[in-house]
């Protein structure tokens, strides 16, 4: 069914369909309207749920985090500070391994207050073993959502799908709603290998030794570091997962192809802009213009930010004489973080260093100052001649 | 090549942009969204959004339209509007409501007054004003002074980017979903009348 809608229904609609059994949301500021839907589905019986309203973000996710625990598909959202105040949980559902999907519509982040789109919040919780997919429209909301669901009960890893606030969680634009009997085909439901029983009590997650050591039934059991060392080799093998269910997902439905990285005229490229969600399909109309003019330039869009894709990062820009990364995030102090993964990518695959391209950080539409198309199509086009007016923030006006 | 989402690129086209003009609670983001409703059944490619920020009832806000033949991939606000919609005429004292509209933009008001009334009294010049008296409408149809429907009617025959029939035949098919018949028709009327009664310079 096809239907007109904002991004953040596109994505309600995808946690209903993935059958979510346990829904629990902060619903004031900086909340979107994505939990509101979910609460009215539940409430008019579409959904068979049961939604806990609670009095934080921290403890939404903690909620979530029980829920899951008990063998529960559950889901979460927020977006900006909402996601900064959860950041403990954030941490503890990663290590914990489970498979919780939440949504964060992007959101800058205070101080100053400010409400808008940029990727602040969900750039800082790069670090805490989550899978983390930026989507650029609301046909990708809907269909990431879904295939967090597989890819986090698969992974035993939490799956982060991000959003540009307003942009595209406020936009109406129009998707298409996977129907239920094929979406159950793609997604069975969720069996996890152990959930916590009430007649069988157990403690999960209790102090964990700096040493392994032999556990109460007599084995060997893993300490803090071999868990931990666990958590890391299951999400850098949880790249090729992702491919492996968008294409079961490509299968089903025949929308999908490029879930690491989506390429966008770099065939030829001599020049390629890189960036995640919304900003990339607009790159899309300023690379035809300079395109028109003659330039070989394309656009690199990242998908599935953690794990990086670092091998097909440095595949899609070989051949490459520059590259300009442009971010709605900064690690402060240094650059955009995309920008240093980036670098560190074509560090490990370009043996010949004298081959590598150049790479200039940019910075655009930090607490959602207006990204103009004819803006970035000027940045760039000085960028071909390496003239890009410093500090190289798109828009700034000291 | 990789594709967006799955659905095949079409080369660039005509793109329309609407700016709607009005106060929180007079309904102009549902109007954008109708509008671009619209446009989905003429198989067009569409664009709704309201100005993002806080919603306050009766405060000034904005919300825009975008409507072509190809996918639109521009996630920023209409700098340039062809064509202006207001829906409280309180507003053309406070806000610049052409600003960065071209020579030849359409406005349209929502004003008892005719055209050169409207041009005298908030002394406007240039662009092509119209006039349609929606709020009147909409207490007269649907009861309500809500005069986004209205709007979207006077729109329609100005534009013409969609045949009124059709505009009818999805408020009998979309709002007969949501609501009960009396304010279908209600709201097909508003439709048919400010189709009518919109008055040009």
């Amino acid at each position: 069914m096809h239907i007109i809608e904002t991004g953040n229904v596109a994505a309600a609609l995808g946690v209903k369909l993935a059958g979510v059994q346990v829904v629990a949301a902060y619903p004031i500021t900086p909340q979107t309207p994505l939990t509101e839907k979910l609460s009215e589905l539940i409430e008019a019986g579409e959904m068979d749920a049961r939604y806990v309203p609670v009095e934080s973000e921290h403890s939404a996710l903690a909620v979530c985090i029980g829920a899951s625990s008990a063998g529960a598909r559950s889901f979460t959202a927020t977006s900006a500070n909402g996601l900064l105040y959860m950041h403990e949980q954030v941490h503890w559902a990663a290590g914990a391994r489970l498979p919780i999907v939440m949504c964060v519509a992007n959101r800058a982040v205070g101080a100053p207050w400010n409400i808008w789109n940029d990727h602040q919040d969900s750039i800082s919780q790069r670090d805490t073993g989550w899978i983390q997919i930026y989507s650029c429209d609301h046909q990708q909301i809907i269909d990431d959502t879904l295939k967090a669901f597989r890819l986090a009960e698969t992974t035993s890893i939490p799956v982060m799908v991000c959003y540009d606030g307003y942009l595209l969680s406020h936009t109406y634009m129009p998707f298409e709603v996977p129907e239920q009997e094929k979406v159950e085909q793609f997604l069975p439901p969720f069996h996890p290998s152990y959930a916590l029983d009430p007649s069988s009590p157990a403690n999960l997650n209790t102090v964990t030794l700096p040493e392994i050591r032999t556990d109460v039934h007599g084995e060997m059991a893993h300490g803090y570091m071999e868990i931990r060392y666990l958590l890391q080799e299951d999400l850098r093998k949880a790249v090729q997962v992702v491919e492996e269910i968008d294409a079961a997902f490509q299968e089903i439905f025949g929308r999908g192809g490029a879930p690491l990285v989506e390429p966008y005229r770099c065939d030829d490229a001599e020049y390629v802009v890189v960036g995640m969600g919304s900003l990339t399909y607009q790159l899309w109309d300023v690379i035809e213009t300079l395109r028109t003019e003659g330039h070989k330039i394309g656009v690199l869009g990242v998908r599935l930010y953690r794990p990086f894709p670092d091998a097909a990062v440095a595949a899609a820009l070989r051949g490459a004489r520059g590259v300009f990364v442009m971010e709605k995030a900064l690690s402060y102090g240094y650059e955009g973080a995309l920008c240093s993964d980036l670098k560190s990518a074509l560090y490990d695959h370009i043996p010949d260093k004298s081959r590598a391209p150049f790479v200039k950080g940019l910075v655009a539409g930090i607490g959602g100052r207006e990204i103009r198309t004819a803006d970035l199509t000027d940045t760039l086009r000085s960028g071909l001649v390496g003239s890009i007016p410093e500090p190289g923030w798109i828009g700034i006006q000291l | 090549m990789a594709t967006k989402s799955g659905t095949e690129q079409k080369p660039a086209a005509s793109l329309t942009e609407i700016r709607w003009h009005a106060r929180g609670g007079q309904g102009a983001v549902t109007a954008a969204k109708m509008v671009a409703e619209l446009a989905l059944g003429q198989k067009k490619y569409f664009q709704a959004f309201p100005e993002y920020g806080p919603e306050r009832s009766g405060a000034p806000i904005v919300a825009y339209t975008r409507v072509s033949d190809a996918p639109i991939q521009i996630y920023a606000g209409i700098e340039h509007p062809q064509i202006v919609v207001v829906l409280d005429p309180s507003l053309l004292g406070i806000v610049d409501v052409t600003k960065g509209a071209p020579d030849d933009a359409i406005v349209l008001v929502n004003s008892e007054m005719s055209p050169a009334e409207l041009r005298k009294h908030y002394h406007l010049k240039g662009f092509r004003y119209f006039t349609i008296a929606a709020t009147r409408i909409a207490v007269e149809t649907i009861k309500r002074p809500i005069p986004n429907t209205p709007m979207v009617g006077a729109l329609t025959r100005i534009t013409g980017l969609f045949p009124i029939d059709e505009v009818v035949e999805f408020l009998r098919l979309d709002f007969g979903k949501k609501f009960p018949p009396k304010v279908v028709e209600g709201n097909i009327n508003a439709i048919t009348r400010s189709y009518e009664e919109v008055q040009a310079e």
